[in-house]
C-alpha cells in the first residue's frame, strides 16, 4: 500500500537549529523509503550533500539507485521519509524543484524523431526560456556536446555516446543548480566515458554545480566522487570519501586464489603479524594488512604451510569494491560491467 | 574540445539565464508544434485512414446508389460523404506517438520540466484536431468533383470541417487513455476496433427509416447517429437545421465527456507511477 509521505516537521523549538541547517544541503533526505509491493526498494535512506559537491552513490544492479533518483527528481512518490533538493520539498513542492534540477536519466529519455535540435528548443521552451537565452543557451550547448550537424538530424541516427551527450545537454538547457546523473556513462566507449567524466568535473568545479551521481563502476566513483554513499539492499551501509572508505578496510590488500578449502589455511594467514583481517570468497581469500609488503611473504609461507595448492597470489592497494566486499560480502562490478568498463 | 565552461563564464551572462513556469497556453502551443512537426514524418498514421475513407465512399456509392433508390432531392453521394468523413477522421491521433515517448522515456523528461502534466495530452490533442481537420480536404475535394454541393453553403463545409474535427477529439480520447494505460502500442491500434459498432449500428450505409426494427432501435441509442444526421443535415437539407446540428453536437459532447473523463484519468495515474523502477 501506498502510504503518504512523511510531512516536514514544523520549524519550533528545539527542531530550529535542524530546519536551517537542512536549507544548507543541496540535497537532503530523512528516512526515504520506497516499497514496491512488498519489496522495499530504497530502505530509510539519509542524505546529506551540501551545496558544490560531487556525491557519487555507488551500488550493484538493484540496489535502489535509480528508484533514489526518481524520487529526489519527483518522478516517483516516496512511501516514506523526507527529501529536499535545492531547498524544496520534493512531495509538496515538486514544481519548484523541477525549476532547479537537471537530470539526465539512466536510459537516454530522446525522441527518435525528433532532430537534436529540437529536442533542446522544446526542452528550453518548456522551461520558460526567451528566444534569445535560448538561441544562446542552444549555441553554447551545441559547442559542449561537439555534434556539430548531427544536431540538425534525427535522433535515431545517432550513436550510444552521441544521444548520451544530447541528454546531458538537454539536462543543462535551464541552468539547474543540481544535477541528477543517472549512470551517465553506461554503455559508453572508453573515449566517450573519458569525456563525460571531463564535463562532469568542469560543470562541478567552474560551476558550481551540485552533482548526485549514480554509478555501479568503481572507477568513475574513484576518479569524480568528493564523497560517496555505498548502497546495498536499499541502504547506505558506507558513507565517505573514497580515501575514507578504502583506509577502512586497510592499508593493503593481498588476494590469494586457492584451491580446496580454505578454512586452515585462513587460520594460519591470520595469526601472520601484520595481518588484520582474512575473508574467504569462494576461492580467494581477501588479507587486509596494514604493511602488505612486509606481510606478503609470511602469508605465503602460512599458506604454504596449509598444504594448499595457490594458483595466484597479489597485492594491492583496497578499492571500493573491497569496502563493499567487506561490508556486504558481495562485488558491485558484476562480470558484465566489468567488461563494459574496460 | 570545447567545454561549457570555455562558453560560459561564471557568473557572467550565465546568471541571466533562469527556468521559470512558462503558462499554460506556452505549454500546450510547444507540445502541439512537437506533435505536429512528427506528422509529416510518420505518414503512416494519416495516409491509410485517408485512402479508407476515400476507397469506401467510392465503392459505397458505386454498389448502393442504385439500392437506395431516386427520390427528388436526395443524393446518395451526399448522403454517404458523411460516413466517408467519419471514417477519415475516427482514430486519427498521437496517441501511438505518446505510446513511444512511454517506451523511450521521453515522457519522463517531459514530466521532469514545470510543463502542466494537462498540457501535454491537450497538445497532442491540439494537434490531432489540426489534422484531423486537414484529412477531411480530400474527402471534401472528391465529394465536390462527385457533385455534392452544400445546403448550408460555405459556412456549412466549415461547421461540416468542425464537427468532423471534434468528433475525431472525442474519440481519440479513447485511445489516449489506452496509450496512457497500457503503454502498449498494439493495445492503442486496437483502439479504432472501438468505433466498429458505432459506425455499422446505425444509419452509415442508408437511411434510418430504411433500417429494420431491432437495427433502428439500437441506432437509437448510438451517438453516431445523431452526428452523421447533423453532418448531413449541412449538405442534404435546406439550410442550417439547428435541431440536428444541436443532436450532433450532443452527441459529441457524450462521447468526448467519456472518453476525456478515462484519458484525464489515465494521465493521472501515468504521472502518479510514472518511471517505476
Amino acid at each position: 500500500m501506498t502510504t503518504a509521505i512523511r510531512a516536514r516537521p514544523g520549524v519550533t523549538g528545539n527542531n530550529r537549529q535542524q530546519a536551517a541547517s537542512e536549507a544548507d544541503y543541496a540535497i537532503y533526505a530523512r528516512d526515504l523509503a520506497r516499497s514496491f509491493g512488498g519489496v522495499r526498494a530504497v530502505d530509510g535512506l539519509d542524505l546529506e550533500i551540501p551545496a558544490g559537491e560531487i556525491y557519487g552513490f555507488l551500488g550493484p544492479n538493484g540496489a535502489g539507485k535509480s528508484t533514489t533518483v526518481l524520487m529526489l527528481c519527483t518522478l516517483l512518490a516516496a512511501t516514506g521519509g523526507y527529501a529536499q533538493v535545492a531547498g524544496y520539498d520534493v512531495a509538496a513542492q515538486p514544481g519548484q524543484v523541477r525549476l532547479r534540477i537537471g537530470v539526465a536519466l539512466q536510459d537516454a529519455a530522446l525522441d527518435p524523431k525528433q532532430t537534436g535540435s529540437e529536442l533542446l528548443q522544446l526542452q528550453g521552451r518548456l522551461y520558460g526560456l526567451s528566444k534569445r537565452d535560448l538561441a544562446r543557451r542552444l549555441a553554447e550547448l551545441g559547442e559542449l556536446i561537439e555534434l556539430g550537424d548531427a544536431l540538425e538530424r534525427p535522433i535515431g541516427t545517432y550513436s550510444g555516446g552521441m544521444k548520451r551527450r544530447l541528454d546531458l545537454a538537454a539536462s543543462l538547457v535551464h541552468n539547474p543548480e543540481v544535477v541528477f546523473l543517472d549512470e551517465p556513462t553506461t554503455g559508453l566507449d572508453p573515449a566517450s566515458r573519458a569525456r563525460v567524466w571531463s564535463e562532469i568535473r568542469r560543470l562541478n568545479q567552474e560551476l558550481g554545480i551540485t552533482i548526485f551521481l549514480t554509478t555501479q563502476y568503481l572507477a568513475e566513483a574513484d576518479e569524480l566522487a568528493d564523497r560517496l554513499g555505498i548502497i546495498a539492499s536499499g541502504r547506505i551501509v558506507a558513507e565517505g570519501t573514497p580515501a575514507e572508505l578504502k583506509r577502512s578496510v586497510g592499508t593493503d590488500v593481498i588476494v590469494a586464489k586457492v584451491e580446496g578449502e580454505p578454512g586452515r589455511a585462513r587460520q594460519l594467514v591470520a595469526a601472520v603479524p601484520g595481518v588484520r583481517s582474512v575473508e574467504v570468497h569462494g576461492s580467494d581469500l581477501v588479507i587486509a594488512a596494514a604493511d602488505g609488503s612486509a606481510a606478503l611473504s609470511p602469508v605465503a609461507l602460512a599458506l604454504a604451510d596449509s598444504a594448499m595448492t595457490v594458483r595466484e597470489l597479489t597485492m594491492r592497494t583496497p578499492t571500493l569494491d573491497d569496502v563493499f566486499l567487506e561490508l556486504t560480502g558481495g562485488h558491485i562490478e558484476n562480470k558484465n560491467t566489468e567488461e563494459d568498463s574496460s | 574540445m570545447t567545454t561549457i565552461t570555455d562558453v560560459i563564464s561564471p557568473g557572467t551572462h550565465i546568471a541571466v539565464v533562469r527556468a521559470r513556469p512558462a503558462g499554460f497556453l506556452h505549454d500546450l502551443a510547444a507540445i502541439a508544434g512537437r506533435a505536429l512537426r512528427a506528422v509529416p514524418r510518420d505518414p503512416t498514421a494519416v495516409i491509410p485512414p485517408v485512402f479508407i475513407a476515400l476507397f469506401f465512399f467510392v465503392v459505397n456509392i458505386a454498389t448502393l446508389k442504385k439500392v437506395t433508390g431516386h427520390h427528388p432531392g436526395f443524393s446518395y453521394t451526399a448522403f454517404e460523404m458523411a460516413t466517408a468523413i467519419l471514417l477519415g477522421v475516427t482514430g486519427v491521433s498521437r496517441a501511438p506517438a505518446l505510446v513511444l515517448d512511454v517506451q523511450t522515456h521521453y515522457l519522463d523528461r517531459l514530466l521532469l520540466t514545470p510543463v502542466r502534466r494537462t498540457a501535454i495530452l491537450l497538445g497532442h490533442m491540439a494537434a490531432d484536431v489540426s489534422v484531423a481537420a486537414v484529412l477531411t480536404a480530400p474527402i471534401l475535394i472528391l465529394g465536390a468533383v462527385l457533385g455534392v454541393r452544400f445546403a448550408a453553403g460555405p459556412a456549412g463545409i466549415v461547421a461540416f470541417v468542425l464537427l468532423a474535427s471534434l468528433w475525431s477529439l472525442a474519440f481519440a480520447g479513447f485511445g489516449y487513455a489506452i496509450a496512457l494505460k497500457t503503454g502498449n502500442p498494439a493495445a492503442v491500434n486496437s483502439a479504432f476496433l472501438l468505433f466498429f459498432p458505432f459506425l455499422f449500428l446505425t444509419s452509415s450505409y442508408v437511411p434510418r427509416s430504411q433500417l429494420s426494427g431491432w437495427l433502428n432501435t439500437v441506432a437509437g441509442f448510438n451517438p453516431v447517429t445523431y452526428l452523421l444526421g447533423g453532418l448531413r443535415s449541412l449538405v442534404l437539407g435546406t439550410g442550417w437545421q439547428w435541431g440536428q446540428l444541436g443532436e450532433a453536437a450532443a452527441a459529441i459532447a457524450f462521447v468526448g465527456a467519456i472518453s476525456m473523463t478515462l484519458c484525464f484519468a489515465a494521465l493521472r495515474g501515468r504521472v502518479k507511477r510514472s518511471s517505476q523502477a
